[in-house]
């Protein structure tokens, strides 16, 4: 079931003709605006004119609206922003989700994942007892705008991908150092100890059948990359057509997001302000996981 | 050496390296499938050991420089040995890394590949260069000796024969010439060992997902341990080899002072490390100490780090017993042990917190849990990689020119 946003107010002309003072808003959440958001924010507004939102338009350049949370979505650095095909990421609402775990499931699955190693895990916070309700997340990797993870790599075995912006590993090239998994902050990494599942293990009803991932169809062998590899969620990049899109309808769409139940986890590209995950960002209060670090994560929560 | 410590001696490094065959053979058989560590501490006695090793080396190799480079004649009939020691110690860091990678084979991708935004590719290659340098110094140095025992008979002759590499020239001009390239080395070698492992120091502290690691006292501190451990080590080996300490008692017991400032200084650099982030009380660097002083293991920091390896030995360097180079040289080896679990508790603590709140309760599996405690094969390789050194140890006091000799020889 698609889910109304605010933006798809926008096509709506009744709506944004209206004055400004009537036009729901949400506030600013963060104040590290930093000075680089004023292209992006200029080119937001362009965008808005050109569709006749004037009043919308008018109201956000009053400056009371586009707070930090806008200027990730067209991703941090307009230079940068104009060369990227896409920036994918995603949106999770904590307040769907439930806590079942479905996304755990279904990545390992589809990635076909060992014991020990997960793309995804469902973390339940239960610090907070003020909270009046369970506080679930699925935390994938964030593919981190600045990822601490390859800078450390002693061989560029792992980077960002500069197309999409995923963070992926080269197996091949991977000495299994784990220097990265001690410099990423959000235990989104996973060392290959050469498990195996009763399925997955010589003998196993699953042991030959190849790992879609990074589509080079590997089967899983004793001393074979990527055993003795650092592992990590690569947004099932697998899915992608041959252009990088991923398509929800052809079920070209990362696992987890396909799959929750909830329907908490949305996915898909921060530099298209029509996708579904930049409305929301505007739409709905979102954070990112310690954000002191200057990672940015492309991963937003709502709560 | 005396008898009976040369047979402990030898008993021991044949017992280790024996014990070390079997974790070898299952490290290299089954992977890092019997290993105990996981992705939460990806991190564990391997790297420990690295960072105690690579520490006894530069260490040290700074102090064999005080009299290659200073000209310090105080530590001149250990200038030798501590060369030496850098170049076995190295080995033995070498060995522990490398054990611990998930490929080994492809170790050298760091030269293929390097990032040198990484400081573990800096690392590497400082390594090799220093790896490359100590060799060449070592060799420049005992270069006469094996040149002049070659022409004996007999095994070690022949061994000499081998590692002097064709050199014939014994004269005093050659040796005078040696002496130069040796300074050279050793002053090249200088800023490489305090790069390298201030290095190793940056390797951890520019990790700014780990509170406990993120300090800029790291590389200092890392530097001052190195020299503290490598000198204290130094004082237990030159009693043993070398003429023991009968012959290098009174170096010994010099050597027992500047440690001693060493450990202290390096006391109080830890200290203020460990004050001023427990004043912050920030959550994340707090859990890390908290691990340390009052975890499970809080032992290793109490007895093994506190007690054995800084209280027992500063008292006794401290006191009238320093004077005797015996027990100088037990303090030596209380410090020198010690400091492993100084290292322990700087790589494991810091990486024994959940980074995401709930992620070690999210699955259950022993890879992901903040608890860690060395496997049998983890224990049984690391002990191997001890054997083979003091295996090295004992076959460069019996193959290589004994410095003792050394004062007595004319040059022909
Ligand atoms: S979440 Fe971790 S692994 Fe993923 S990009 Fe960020 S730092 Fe790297
Ligand atoms: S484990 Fe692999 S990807 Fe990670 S830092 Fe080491 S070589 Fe790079």
């Amino acid at each position: 079931m698609e889910r109304m946003n605010v933006f798809d107010a926008l096509d709506c002309t009744t709506v944004l003709d209206d004055p400004p003072a009537e036009v729901h808003v949400p506030a600013p959440r963060s104040p590290d605006t930093g000075g680089k958001v004023d292209l992006d924010r200029r080119q937001f507004l362009d965008r808005l004119l050109a569709t006749g939102a004037t009043g919308l338009a008018a109201a956000l350049a009053g400056g009371y609206v586009l707070g930090s949370t806008v200027a990730p979505v067209f991703a941090s650095d307009p230079e940068v922003s104009t060369k990227h095909k896409f920036r994918y990421g995603m949106v999770i609402d904590t307040r769907r989700c439930v806590g079942c775990k479905a996304c755990m499931a279904a990545c390992k699955t589809e990635n076909k994942t060992p014991p020990g190693v997960y793309y995804t895990v469902v973390v339940e916070d239960t610090r907070n007892s003020e909270f009046d309700r369970p506080l679930f997340m699925t935390k994938p990797c964030f593919h981190c705008e600045h990822p601490p993870c390859t800078k450390v790599c002693p061989v560029s075995a792992t980077f960002k991908r500069e197309q999409d912006g995923i963070v992926v590993i080269d197996y091949d090239r991977c000495i299994g150092c784990r220097y990265c998994i001690t410099a990423c902050p959000y235990g989104a990494r996973y060392f290959d100890f050469g498990e195996n599942y009763d399925i997955t293990d010589s003998g196993g009803a699953w042991a030959d059948v190849p790992s879609p991932e990074y589509n080079q169809y590997r089967v899983r062998e004793d001393g074979e990359s990527p055993i003795g590899n650092v592992r990590k969620c690569t947004f099932c990049l697998h899915l992608q057509d041959a252009d990088g899109k991923y398509s929800r309808e052809e079920g070209r769409w990362p696992a987890c997001a396909k799959t929750c139940t909830g329907h908490a986890i949305h996915f898909g590209d921060l530099i298209d302000p029509e996708s579904e995950v930049s409305r929301l960002l505007v739409e709905r209060q979102a954070v990112r996981l310690k954000e002191e670090l200057g990672t940015e994560p492309n991963v937003y929560y709502l709560l | 050496m005396d008898i009976w410590l040369k047979r402990v001696f030898w008993a021991g490094g044949g017992l280790f390296f024996a014990i070390g065959i079997f974790g070898w053979f299952d490290r290299l058989s089954n992977g890092h499938l019997n290993t105990d560590y996981g992705s939460v501490i990806p991190w564990g006695l391997w790297v420990a050991a690295y960072v105690f090793f690579i520490g006894l080396s530069a260490g040290s190799f700074l102090i064999s420089s005080l009299v290659y480079v200073f000209g310090v004649k105080r530590f001149e009939s250990i200038g030798r040995i501590a060369l030496f020691q850098a170049l076995v110690t190295l080995t033995l860091a070498l060995l522990s890394i490398w054990v611990d990678l998930g490929h080994m084979s492809r170790a050298f991708n760091v030269f293929a590949y390097p990032n040198f935004k990484s400081p573990m590719a800096w690392m590497i290659w400082l390594y090799t260069a220093y790896f490359a340098l100590v060799a060449v110094e070592l060799w420049f140095l005992l270069r006469r000796d094996l040149v002049v025992g070659a022409r004996a008979s007999g095994v070690r002759a022949k061994v000499y024969k081998v590692l002097s590499l064709g050199a014939k020239a014994t004269s005093d001009e050659s040796v005078n010439r040696d002496r130069k390239i040796v300074k050279v080395l050793a002053t090249v070698g200088v800023p490489v060992a305090i790069m390298f492992h201030g290095g190793v120091g940056a390797l951890f502290g520019v990790v700014a997902a780990r509170p406990g690691w993120n300090s800029g006292l790291f590389p200092i501190l890392f530097l001052l341990s190195a020299l503290a451990s490598g000198g204290a080590l130094l004082m237990l080996v030159s009693a043993i080899f070398q003429g023991g300490y009968h012959r290098n008692s009174e170096t010994i017991v010099a050597l027992g002072r500047l440690v001693l400032g060493l450990l202290v200084l390096d006391v109080i650099f830890q200290a203020s490390e460990w004050l001023v982030s427990g004043y912050g009380n920030v959550p994340g660097h707090v859990e890390g100490l908290k691990l340390i002083f009052s975890g499970p293991y809080w032992w290793v920091f109490w007895v093994w780090q506190l007690l054995l390896g800084t209280a027992i030995p500063i008292v006794i360097l401290a006191t009238k017993r320093g004077h005797s180079a015996r027990w100088a040289a037990a303090a030596g080896g209380l410090i020198a042990v010690g400091f492993i679990g100084v290292r322990l508790n700087i790589v494991i603590p810091a990486l024994a917190t959940e980074e995401v709140v709930g992620l070690t309760s999210a699955v259950d599996n022993p890879r992901i849990t903040t608890d860690y405690f060395p496997s049998v094969m983890e224990w049984a390789v690391t002990l191997g990689i001890v054997g083979l050194g003091l295996l090295m140890f004992g076959l460069g006091e019996y193959l290589l020119p004994n410095s003792s000799e050394e004062v007595s020889h004319v040059p022909a």
